[in-house]
């Protein structure tokens, strides 16, 4: 097993002649925090689906945690936490119980689920709304709450997929606050993201543009090399040479 | 395996929280049963009836006194002339008349051949033919009266014996065959829509990049609405029992393993229709409307299916819940076991594997 929490190498999808993921490498380390992002339609969510064992790969070589995409998707997704733009909590189920429906499809226990969701509630500070229907909490609350329990079986690597889609600035601040946890406790981030102050937030980040990885480096290698004063001007230069029609 | 109990606990709070589901699954078989049962047989109670009696005998009172008797019949008028019965008619609102000649009583007293006409607004043709049919039982069983040991040679006497159901009760007809209605409807609607409300949701998405496989997915989904079809089929039956009067005849616990065999056949279906559609309304429109017309249509409790040109009897074979229909009064009214309803029973289960079969492999493809 490698040091690596995701190795990437010429990774391809090609759907007819259309190559929805260009041939991109790269690796991810253990506990970083990886921001991958690039305009809609550039392949991110094509290129995390294949990453998290939801389809195959159309040639290339890719491990997550240690395991091949081709042939250990099953492995690969007891070892890694998913959370996607769309909120996925259950709306008629309250706080605990969504904490138990997760937990329990990882395999948790139940002395560790009431442990951790013990913990969870306690740590977000949800005491008061732990039997409330989730669908009467507030969206920042919700978005909190599906990023903990998409880690709750303390998973190698997390995926966020715009984890903050239509979040106010503030509960975003907060939401990157459990991400540093997260990732301080050793669990690697991978988030994509349209959020320019989140890229900066990243450790290292990459751009998709038309299907290919354009650039990656740290955000402060990035804007150097860019000449840019902000991630901002950094995507704009990238994005413009796109080809490719947004969806 | 906990895995899985969790995932149908789940299922079953889905449920018991959404007042939507519960009324498609309680209040429509209760509602269906109690409207097809009371409401719509073709069964004809308190028609009404001119009595024409140009006889004015003894015998030809007695008769009419029996018709009046019978729960069928409302006599409108009994002293109208001939040209009456036409207006009547034309008014719509009598249905039926009966003429008695002159001379009724001492033709049935000598022996000759007494005749009554019997006179029916044929613009209903089925009614006609039921209201004339109720008349023409009345008479032989007034002639059964007067003269029991009658004995005229040469004289063909048609004794019918309606088999099963002796009161032609309508309702024996239309229950088994809503219960075909109303299992079909709600198990491939609640499946199809609970499932495609994870699509919508996204939550689906959380479930296939969980370790939990597709496969149990699907069967987490089945489990509770078994379950819960299982025990609207028993509300069905006690309805039908103790409301509307019908025996079961045959095995009960036959009864119940052909059902579930028929719900999986549903529940498989639900799940096909919720791999090909995108949203909760369309899934719910294409199995509330795209089941319920195939089904009033060609299980035959309505339309008989002998009386359909071959390309709709061929179609109506394919349908899971024409089969059902068959074994459900098999063993519903006329009390029969597996011996005589295997062949049946072998096409359904045939049919369950099929779309079982296809429905689980549909759902793991559109997935990946």
């Amino acid at each position: 097993m490698s040091e690596k929490a995701i190795v990437c190498k010429d990774l391809t999808k090609r759907f007819g002649d259309f190559f929805a993921v260009n041939h991109i490498s790269f690796d991810v380390d253990q506990g970083e925090i990886f921001g991958f992002l690039g305009a809609n339609g550039a392949g991110k969510t094509t290129a995390m689906r294949m990453l998290c064992g939801l389809s195959y790969p159309t040639s290339g070589e890719a491990s997550v945690a240690g395991y091949n995409v081709f042939k250990q998707q099953e492995d690969i997704k007891r070892n890694i936490g998913y959370m996607s733009q769309k909120f996925s909590l259950y709306e008629s189920l309250t706080v605990r119980e969504n904490i138990r429906f997760y937990g329990g499809v990882y395999g948790l226990s139940d002395k560790q689920l009431k442990e951790k969701g013990d913990e969870l509630i306690t740590k977000l500070g949800m005491e008061k709304e732990a039997k409330m229907m989730v669908g009467s909490l507030p969206l920042g609350w919700k978005q909190k709450l599906a990023f903990s329990v998409a880690i709750i079986h303390q998973p190698r690597i997390v995926f966020l997929d715009e984890p903050t889609g239509g979040v106010d600035p503030v509960t975003r601040r907060q939401f990157w606050d459990l991400i540093y946890d997260a990732a301080d406790s050793g669990i690697t981030v991978f988030v994509t993201t349209h959020y320019m102050d989140e890229a900066e937030y990243c450790n290292r980040i990459s751009v998709m543009v038309d299907g290919r990885i354009d650039a990656l480096d740290t955000p402060a290698n990035l804007k150097q090399q860019f000449e840019a004063a902000s991630m901002n001007e950094v995507f704009y230069a990238l994005a413009r040479t796109a080809k490719r029609s947004a969806d | 395996m906990k895995q899985f109990m969790v995932f149908v606990r789940k299922e079953f709070y889905h449920v018991f929280r959404d007042r939507r589901t519960l009324l498609i699954l309680f209040g429509l078989p209760v509602m269906q049963i109690l409207l097809f049962g009371y409401a719509l047989t073709t069964e004809i109670k308190n028609a009404e009836i001119i009595v024409v009696d140009h006889a004015g005998d003894a015998a030809s009172q007695q008769l009419t006194t029996m018709i009046a008797a019978s729960k069928y019949f409302d006599i409108n008028a009994s002293d109208k002339s001939d040209e009456d019965i036409y207006k009547a008619f034309k008014k719509g609102k009598v249905k039926c008349a009966v003429v008695f000649p002159i001379g009724f009583g001492n033709d049935l007293l000598n022996g000759e051949v007494a005749q009554i006409q019997i006179i029916a607004d044929a613009s209903d043709p089925n009614t006609a033919k039921t209201l004339t049919n109720y008349l023409t039982a009345i008479t032989a069983e007034y002639q059964q009266q007067i003269n029991p040991t009658a004995n005229i040679p040469m004289r063909i006497e048609p004794v019918t014996r309606m088999l099963y159901n002796p009161e032609l009760n309508g309702s024996m007809n239309f229950v088994p065959g809503v219960m075909a209605l109303v299992l079909m409807i709600i198990c491939t609607t609640l499946t199809s829509v609970s499932i495609v409300r994870e699509k919508e949701m996204g939550t689906m998405e959380i479930l296939l990049v969980s370790p939990f496989k597709p496969t149990y997915v699907v069967l987490a989904k089945a489990v509770p609405y078994l379950a819960l079809s299982l025990i609207d089929l028993i509300i069905i039956l006690l309805l039908a029992v103790v409301a509307l009067n019908m025996p079961i005849r045959g095995s009960i616990i036959l009864l119940l393993l052909e059902s579930t065999l028929f719900i999986i056949s549903c529940l498989s279906l639900g799940l096909l229709i919720s791999s090909v559609t995108r949203s909760q309304q369309t899934a719910m429109m294409v199995s509330m409307m795209g089941m319920m017309l195939p089904t009033i249509l060609f299980t035959g409790f309505i339309f008989p299916l002998e009386n359909m040109p071959w390309p709709l009897q061929f179609i109506s074979n394919l349908l899971p819940s024409r089969w059902f229909y068959v074994i459900v009064k098999a063993v519903m009214l006329k009390g029969l076991g597996i011996g005589v309803i295997w062949k049946e029973t072998l096409v359904l289960a045939g049919m369950t594997v099929l779309l079982l079969t296809i429905s689980i492999k549909s759902f793991k493809t559109r997935l990946s």
